[in-house]
């Protein structure tokens, strides 16, 4: 909320300088978000007189002034059809710099010299009107000596004033306007507040026009008033028009400034009708199924909703013979509202429950003025007050005659106050400290909270009763609140929680997550973080079977999935690094993604990572191989490293993945993940270059830790044998290693294989594989024809389940 | 030649010996088995009994300089031959070595880090939990019912199987209490969504920490304290902090918590709006609804919360000018945190 500091003096004479005055509310919880002077660039202009005005020879729209500044008489040309002699206007002195960095030149126009500028309000940037110069004694509300020529125009006119932009908590409707700001800052600064005194305006006719209330729980009062005979065409007088805009509004017409005016100053928003072009009479109730209006600016809201959404929260709506005419609390129609012809006006000015305006308001996405302190709560009790201020305005403004006010209302349906009890000693143990008993009553006292104490010393109570401008005040820890605040936050001396607190619980039986990410680190990956929400279409070429959860609002289309894999953000990841001419890449990213698995929403960590590019990083001691599957291979084996637990690697099948390149990670027999080479496919439909691999693994499989226990050590010597095997190219290592060790058993204290070798001398379809196979017993020396034995043995048992023989 | 002839030809021989062959060509020649002092030795039986002992001194004496001298000059070939072979073999040790470069861990973790080791050592655990979230862990069982006006606060990604994506890490908070009883510390870091556009200052997804302290005695004096604390520890010097009245469903009272400048030390810049104060926080003693909610007494135990934006901290931490970087992911960015 925007608000004129000059206006809230006239409520409560605070004596504090703008930096106090922000300060002050900042450190009370009504956030100041800017100030800005109300006006700019005046330096240099001044009340002038224009004491004659004649033809100018040479230009039939100009005209030659005789203006006196107070100092000199001076000659200025003039292009305004309303100057005229006599007039009290406001000139611009040569040198001045008008906003928007206009500066004011002697400058000869159509051969005569004119020595300054008589300006508009709009090159003043004092409001919207550019059909003529100033004319200071009509409606600028300036007293006759304040329009002194020469007096500077800033001072002629109070512009010696600052906008403050308030951003306020959604519990504090009651500070939205002037007068509730006023209550705060009188309580502040320990000064009366002191309220413009508005008089009831007696009825000048019996025009009434009816109003039925048929949902009183969303509108448990409604004022109406109609106003006969109104002349819209009046302009709006300039100080009316200032206020608003030093409060961040625009003029409208009278009807509409009216209005706003009293939702400013009161907090109370109104709506003013063409009562002409309303029919019947005024009935409050929800809107019904297929129902819809066009709003005053333009737009057609379907108020009816879906029939879902209607049995949901229907639109609280204004209504009359013809159907919606407003949505309560939030916007008047289009077919109703005040034109330029409106002679006839129907005041309406009501109570809209918070919730319901709330509702509608977020359905339809309508943000105004009024609904946003409607949603707030607006002070039930002001309705009368609110009506009469505003019937005096519209009068003194447009004329016209009122009615009688009209009132339907359900004081069953009205909030009632709430009593609520605050314990000194509650109060003091929530703060930490005491907070001087009189002080307190007298913060309560002045939030016009009706504090009546009962108890002695700690036992003190204050019981309160809630006044009808506060909303958020329902039990005592609103009150303590309440209390610290006013007293000050920053008043309250600072200590930090004592012992008494168990040790903490950390997951030991894990290794830590960020254990993962340091190996990557050490390998050399950098760790990404990419966005958990991705791109369908990327997800779908990963992973085409794997379906993704939407996201119903997404911030964009690319963003609409939400990720099952850590791929396709990694993918975006490398693309974007390949974009920027990235040689080498190695990526990793720790997070959680969101599958269903078996009608269960899975939302478990996943460690994944990709690599592009050379083995290394380019250097003298290193060659230029490219990354290989055995690269990623290398990586994920030191991962399943971490939690001691048996690694298995299997050929697995993975759409993502090349189908002679895919493997599975299985730690003590759990599926980690896969990871290989990205299916030259899948690569070329991502536009990335052929060799990418990957990796993605479960992290909890992954940092699952095998409770390690002392095998003891042997003393026993070991013995090594090397034996060189021919092997067709389909056996893998993983089998060999099997057989081997199904036969030797316990004995085989490690098994390797420590060379590959295809190519002369071997034939076609076959390969080469050395393996190193060491043996030891637990408990004595084994004898030489003992371990010839067992080579022989498992020698055997290659050939007959794998077709392997001794090179 | 008499034995000093002999071992001056022998020393002038092991002087001039180039490497260790041609002065094993000289050992033997002088002192091996056929060598010439070895044949004057044997030539002490014919001498004179009385003469013997005094020649085969003066031999024996001969015999020793030459065996030193050869010692000494093998020490000194050895030397040479060492220094050769030290010469060979230096290197340059200015070229890089051969391990792999480490990579990186991103700024947020390692702010998350820095974050999580404070609490740690004051004995907060840590808890996590899950980013799809449910209306009523985000929402309801803060306090925040449906058409609730903070709800506006928190511009929420809704998925079509009606859950939500986390607002805050609140909800962990909640699940935490499920299973823990007071007296309790915890912080609840991870990431959080809001259907925010992406600048400067902006982000969808971003990273939260927040933590909950109820215990029998917990004030607001302990939420400043340690607050303040933290504060400090953070940014490694007492930097200023102030509490401004604020408004959460949630807590009550609530606070905003600013802090002086990290840029311009409160002068006022364009990065803290010239207001000399940077918003980092909100925080404020549990409301009693929420500790309800979590099935805690609450005459008995009162509590305080706080939580922050990982990533705003990192900003100031690391002095990014531009959160789009955290999520572009681009090695140049990254590394510059190794």
């Amino acid at each position: 909320m925007k608000f004129s500091k000059q206006w809230l003096g006239g409520w409560v004479p605070f004596d504090l300088s703008t930096g106090e005055l922000c300060d002050a509310l900042t450190n009370a919880g009504l956030e100041v978000d800017g100030v800005e002077p109300v006006a700019q660039g005046l330096d240099g202009v001044v009340v002038a007189t224009v004491e004659s005005v004649s033809a100018h020879p040479n230009a039939d729209k100009l005209k030659v002034c005789r203006v006196f500044d107070g100092v000199e008489r001076l000659t200025v040309v003039c292009g305004a059809p309303n100057v005229r002699t006599g007039m009290a206007s406001a000139l611009a002195r040569v040198g001045a710099k008008l906003p928007g960095d206009v500066a004011i030149r002697k400058a000869k126009l159509r051969g005569i010299e004119s020595s300054g500028m008589l300006c508009s309000e709009v090159e003043l940037g004092l409001g919207e009107d550019a059909t003529g110069i100033v004319d200071l004694e009509d409606g600028f509300g300036a007293s006759e000596d304040a329009l002194t020529p020469g007096r500077p125009l800033a001072d002629a006119l109070g512009l010696d004033d600052v906008t403050v932009d308030l951003d306020l908590t959604p519990n504090r409707g009651d500070a939205l306007s002037i007068r509730g700001l006023a209550r705060e800052v009188g309580l502040l600064t320990d000064q009366e507040v002191s309220r413009p005194a508005t008089a009831p305006v007696a009825a000048a006719t019996d025009a009434t026009f009816p109003v039925t209330i048929e949902n009183y729980g969303g509108c448990p009062r409604y004022l109406g008033r109609v106003i006969t005979g109104v002349d819209v065409s009046r302009p709006v007088p300039w100080w009316l028009r200032e206020r608003l805009r030093r409060c961040g509004l625009r003029s409208i017409d009278p009807v509409v400034d009216v209005t706003n005016y009293v939702l400013l100053e009161l907090g109370q928003p109104m709506h003013a009708f063409d009562l002409d072009r309303l029919r019947g009479g005024v009935v409050v109730r929800d809107a019904s199924p297929g129902e819809s209006l066009t709003l005053l600016d333009g737009t057609e809201v379907p108020v009816g909703g879906t029939q879902e959404a209607h049995v949901y929260a229907p639109a609280l709506l204004i209504t009359d013979a013809d159907g919606p005419v407003a949505i309560a609390g939030v916007m008047g129609g289009e077919r109703s509202g005040i034109t330029p012809s409106t002679r006839n006006v129907f005041l309406e000015c009501a109570f809209f429950a918070p919730r319901g305006v709330a509702a509608t308001a977020r359905r339809y996405g309508l943000t105004t003025d009024a609904a946003h302190r409607y949603e707030r709560g607006v002070d039930y009790a002001l309705q009368h007050e609110a009506v009469e201020r505003a019937t005096a305005l519209l009068i003194e403004l447009v004329g016209g005659q009122p009615g009688p006010v009209v009132e339907a209302s359900s004081e069953r349906h009205l909030p009632t106050p709430k009593t609520v009890r605050l314990r000194k000693r509650r109060l003091d143990r929530l703060v930490g400290e005491e907070i001087a008993h009189a002080e307190v009553t007298r913060i309560l006292d002045r939030l016009e909270l009706a504090p009546e104490t009962t108890g002695e010393g700690d036992d003190v109570v204050w019981t309160v009763t809630t006044p009808s401008h506060r909303f958020d005040i329902e039990r005592e820890e609103d009150l303590v609140e309440e209390v610290l605040r006013i007293h000050g936050y920053n008043a309250i001396t600072s200590r930090v929680p004592e012992g008494g607190l168990p040790l903490g619980r950390p997951a030991l039986s894990d290794a830590p997550a960020a254990h993962v990410a340091d190996v990557l680190v050490d390998l050399g990956y950098a760790e990404a973080i990419t966005y958990s929400f991705v791109d369908a279409k990327v997800a779908d070429v990963l992973a085409p079977t794997v379906e993704g959860i939407g996201v119903r609002n997404p911030v964009s289309s690319d963003h609409a999935e939400m990720r099952t894999s850590l791929l396709p953000g990694l993918v975006g990841a490398l693309q974007r690094n390949l974009a920027r001419q990235a040689e080498r890449v190695r990526l990793f990213e720790i997070g959680q993604c969101f599958r269903i698995c078996d009608g269960r929403l899975d939302q478990g960590m996943r460690c994944g990572g990709i690599l592009f590019g050379p083995r290394h990083g380019q250097s003298w001691a290193h060659g230029t191989a490219t990354t290989d599957f055995y690269d990623v291979k290398g990586d994920v084996e030191r991962l399943a490293a971490l939690g001691g637990r048996r690694a298995l690697f299997e050929a697995a099948a993975d759409a993502a993945l090349h189908p002679g390149q895919a493997a599975a990670l299985l730690l003590d027999g759990d599926l980690a993940g896969h990871f290989g080479r990205l299916h030259p496919e899948v690569a070329a439909a991502l536009d990335l270059p052929a060799e990418v691999y990957c990796f993605e693994l479960a992290l909890d499989i992954l940092t699952a830790q095998r409770r390690r226990a002392f095998a003891g050590l042997s003393r026993q010597p070991t013995v090594r044998r090397d034996l060189a095997l021919i092997a067709g190219r389909d056996v893998s290592a993983a089998e060999i290693e099997t057989v081997v060790r199904e036969r030797v058993g316990d004995l085989l204290d490690d098994f390797r294989v420590f060379d590959i070798y295809m190519g002369e001398g071997i034939e076609p379809g076959s390969r080469s594989i050395a393996v190193g196979l060491t043996f030891q017993h637990r408990s004595r020396t084994l004898a030489e024809a003992e371990i010839n034995k067992t080579v022989d043995d498992a020698l055997a048992d290659l050939k007959t389940r794998l077709g392997i023989r001794l090179r | 030649m008499d034995e000093s002839e002999i071992a001056n030809a022998a020393l002038a021989a092991v002087a001039t010996a180039a490497d260790e062959p041609a002065l094993d060509d000289v050992r033997v020649r002088y002192l091996g088995r056929k060598g010439e002092v070895t044949a004057l030795l044997k030539t002490l039986g014919r001498l004179d009994p009385a003469e013997r002992p005094a020649a085969g001194a003066r031999i024996n004496a001969a015999k020793r300089r030459i065996q030193d001298a050869i010692d000494a000059r093998r020490e000194a070939l050895g030397k040479e031959q060492l220094e050769r072979d030290l010469a060979t073999d230096a290197v340059d040790v200015t070229l890089p070595g051969r391990a792999t470069p480490p990579g990186s861990l991103h700024p947020i973790t390692q702010t998350l880090r820095r974050i999580e080791r404070i609490f740690v050592v004051a004995g907060y655990d840590v808890v996590s939990g899950p980013e799809i979230e449910d209306d009523y862990h985000n929402f309801e069982a803060l306090n925040i019912p449906a058409h609730h006006p903070a709800r506006a606060m928190h511009d929420t990604l809704y998925l079509d199987n009606g859950m939500l994506l986390r607002t805050h890490t609140s909800p962990a908070q909640i699940r935490a209490m499920e299973t823990l009883e007071p007296p309790l510390r915890i912080i609840c870091p991870g990431r959080v969504y809001r259907k925010d556009d992406v600048d400067a200052s902006h982000s969808p997804m971003f990273h939260q920490v927040e933590g909950l302290v109820v215990a029998e005695e917990i004030a607001f004096a302990d939420l400043k304290g340690t607050v303040v604390d933290f504060v400090h520890r953070f940014f490694e010097q007492d930097i200023g902090v102030r509490f401004r009245p604020s408004y959460f469903p949630f807590t009550e009272p609530s606070a905003e918590v600013d802090v002086r400048c990290v840029h311009c030390g409160g002068v006022g810049c364009r990065s803290c709006g010239y207001t000399g104060w940077l918003e980092v926080m909100g925080c404020g003693m549990v409301h009693p609804n929420v500790l309800a909610n979590m099935g805690i007494d609450t005459e008995r135990y009162t509590g305080f919360a706080f939580g922050f934006g990982a990533d705003r901290l990192a900003t100031l931490l690391y002095k990014v000018d531009d959160m789009r970087h955290f999520f572009d992911n681009e090695l140049r960015f990254l590394r510059q945190f190794a």
